[in-house]
């Protein structure tokens, strides 16, 4: 401490950078490289292994259309040679081409779907964390009272309802019931696109079990934090309660919040899958789950490895942080 | 201590716990008069106890036949025949049907989170009790499983594959054992290091007893709690595979696949998505109470 008063006075931008763990970051990105390859392994054997292959249908196909479909997707090739060139292309940012779509890309497919899942997912998560965190101290600060209790069985019933009953129920009451909002889809050609009438919906309902989680979270959070030392010091300088609560506890109960932030977003890209199909949203995971009813494997190679891809960075991004921001986190 | 278990006293009554809290108390009895205060655990649990109750004898006293086709049309719930919940699309009894789903919901419940009890208990206690470079490996391998999108997989397993209800237990089971793994190996390590195991191990206590009398029950509370909370996950899980349809095959059902199947038809037969979705987060309510009941019950921090 003694030896920092000469220096030049920090800005917060250098205290924050001067405490991130570049080792462990580095450490964890080399950790991401097998992990990665895991999963591309892991999908592609599953996938081969599966009984029929993706061009098989009601009717046999001439044997040189079939030849000539294995020549162009390479299936004529030895097993370890088509892995070998799938990872080589993914490598280089190409995913193939898709065997359903015909003429698209892979990659075009994940272009033109994920920023429809990022938007959602990334809004929803907003509201989640927003919404959540007031929720959880408003409910944490009146502890065992009436409100408390409201807020807290609402938060279980959230947790409670999974998004396919609470999205379909928006749908009736909001959209054909009071007709405010849009029953699905991205709305008429030629006025595609997403705008606050056809996602509001999709976005509150993928919020709704985030919200009620992080509530929860933040409720058991606030209540510990009230009870440590140095509110109780904060207390005894004779601070005020609302600055007692905005500056010593909050920025203390919302820590937790940061380790949670990470497997949430794995959450709610899981459960966007779920709500794109209730409201027909052409995002990933609709891409998704349609490449795997229809065998179309590379899309569903692509879509794995760039959700897995996402998972792995953000739970980084997530501890990395939760280093920067907790002084009492070291690792080693 | 009166002879009564509480537990198992038919009749429920409180009495007993309030006497054994007079008397001497060990950490059970503390645990379980704490949960037995917990009004909305307590009531949970009577209620839940109904469902199991419905779940397993309904289908065998109900009138009606899940798979029968007793009428070609769909009909809003009436008495006529016995169709107090109305039929299905295909003109099967609703209430027959949903109770045979929540047979299969409750039944995925428990098997895929024993499934994922046993592999968790196994991997935590091992890693925790040998500690050190194996400690580090197998939690390192926990570490890079966490980061796989898993729900893709068993999607990407179910649609590969052929569809049966074995491999829908063992992939959400082989889902949920990660954490259970995390929380056994926190715990084990934790204790391992306490003063009152050097305090039994200086006082010539065996190395069975130890592990028996004060490993043990300390790991099988956070245990207890999370497979409790663990029950209501799964259950959602299998009902979300069942609503991309990668569910239980026909004529078999679950939750999952009766919502489905209401949400699509709800604008005009709302009854087909009220009923299913109503038994689903009443079910999952009470576990999920029961689950914290226990959760603040057996944390001694809380005293």
């Amino acid at each position: 401490m003694l030896s920092t008063e000469s220096l030049p006075p920090l800005s917060s931008l250098q205290r924050a950078l001067s405490r991130v763990p570049w080792a462990y970051t580095f450490r964890r990105l080399l950790i991401a490289v097998p992990t990665m390859l895991a999963i591309i392994t892991m999908a592609f054997l599953m996938m081969r292994a599966a009984p029929g292959g993706p061009f098989d249908g009601e009717r046999k196909l001439p044997a040189a259309t079939e030849q000539a479909i294995a020549a162009k997707f390479g299936f004529d090739k030895p097993l370890h040679e088509q892995y070998f060139d799938y990872v080589g292309g993914v490598l280089q940012g190409d995913f193939g081409p898709s065997y359903k779509t015909l003429g698209k890309s892979v990659n075009q497919l994940i272009a033109d779907g994920l920023p429809i899942s990022l938007t959602i997912g990334s809004l929803a998560m907003l509201l989640g964390l927003g919404l959540g965190t007031l929720l959880g101290v408003f409910a944490g600060l009146r502890q065992n009272t009436a409100a408390d209790f409201t807020v807290m069985g609402v938060a279980m019933a959230g947790i409670s309802i999974p998004t396919f009953v609470t999205g379909p129920i928006l749908i009736l009451l909001l959209s054909l019931g009071a007709g405010i909002f849009a029953v699905g889809g991205l709305g008429e050609y030629p006025n595609i696109g997403m705008n606050w009438h056809n996602m509001t919906l999709p976005v509150v309902a993928l919020a709704l079990p985030q919200i009620a989680i992080i509530s929860r979270l933040m409720r058991a959070s606030i209540i510990e934090t009230m009870r440590s030392n140095h509110i109780r010091t904060a207390r005894s300088k004779g601070l005020s309660e609302n600055q007692v609560i905005m500056r010593h506890a909050l920025p203390a109960a919302m820590l937790p919040l940061i380790s949670y932030a990470g497997p949430a977003m794995a959450r709610v890209m899981t459960g966007s899958v779920v709500i794109e199909k209730i409201f027909g949203l052409p995002g990933l995971g609709s891409y998704f789950v349609s490449g795997a009813l229809n065998r179309d494997y590379t899309l569903v190679m692509g879509a794995i490895i760039v959700y897995a891809g996402l998972i792995v960075l953000l739970n980084l991004v997530a501890d990395v942080l939760y280093a920067v921001l907790d002084p009492k986190v070291k690792y080693d | 201590m009166t002879d009564i278990d509480p537990l198992l006293d038919p009749t429920g009554r409180i009495e007993p716990v309030r006497q054994a809290i007079v008397g001497g108390r060990s950490l059970w009895d503390d645990a379980r008069a704490r949960l037995f205060r917990n009004k909305a655990a307590v009531i949970s649990m009577w209620i839940l106890g109904v469902i199991v109750i419905i779940a397993v004898f309904g289908p065998m006293v109900w009138v009606n036949d899940y798979k029968e086709i007793s009428d070609l049309r769909t009909i809003a719930p009436t008495i006529e025949g016995w169709h107090i919940l109305g039929t299905d699309i295909q003109g099967r009894d609703l209430l027959a049907r949903l109770m045979i789903g929540l047979r299969i919901s409750l039944m995925v419940g428990v098997v895929a989170t024993a499934v994922s009890l046993v592999i968790g208990v196994t991997w935590g206690a091992t890693a925790g009790y040998l500690g050190g470079r194996i400690d580090n490996f197998m939690m390192r391998i926990v570490d890079v499983l966490y980061a796989l999108p898993f729900i893709f997989f068993v999607i990407l397993l179910l649609t590969v594959f052929e569809r049966n209800i074995v491999l829908i237990f063992a992939a959400i089971g082989a889902i949920e054992w990660l954490t259970m793994a995390r929380i056994v190996r926190g715990q084990t390590l934790a204790i391992k290091g306490k003063e009152f195991i050097e305090a039994a191990r200086a006082s010539g206590v065996s190395r069975r007893a130890i592990i028996l009398r004060h490993i043990l029950p300390n790991v099988i509370g956070p245990v207890a709690v999370y497979v409790t909370l663990t029950i209501p996950v799964v259950i959602l899980a299998e009902s979300f595979l069942s609503f991309l349809g990668l569910g239980v095959n026909e004529p078999l059902t679950s939750l999952g696949v009766l919502i489905s199947e209401g949400a699509k038809t709800m604008g005009e037969k709302p009854w087909m998505l009220l009923a299913p979705a109503l038994t689903m987060a009443v079910t999952l309510l009470c576990l999920n109470f029961i689950g914290d009941g226990l959760r603040d019950a057996l944390d001694p921090k809380e005293r």
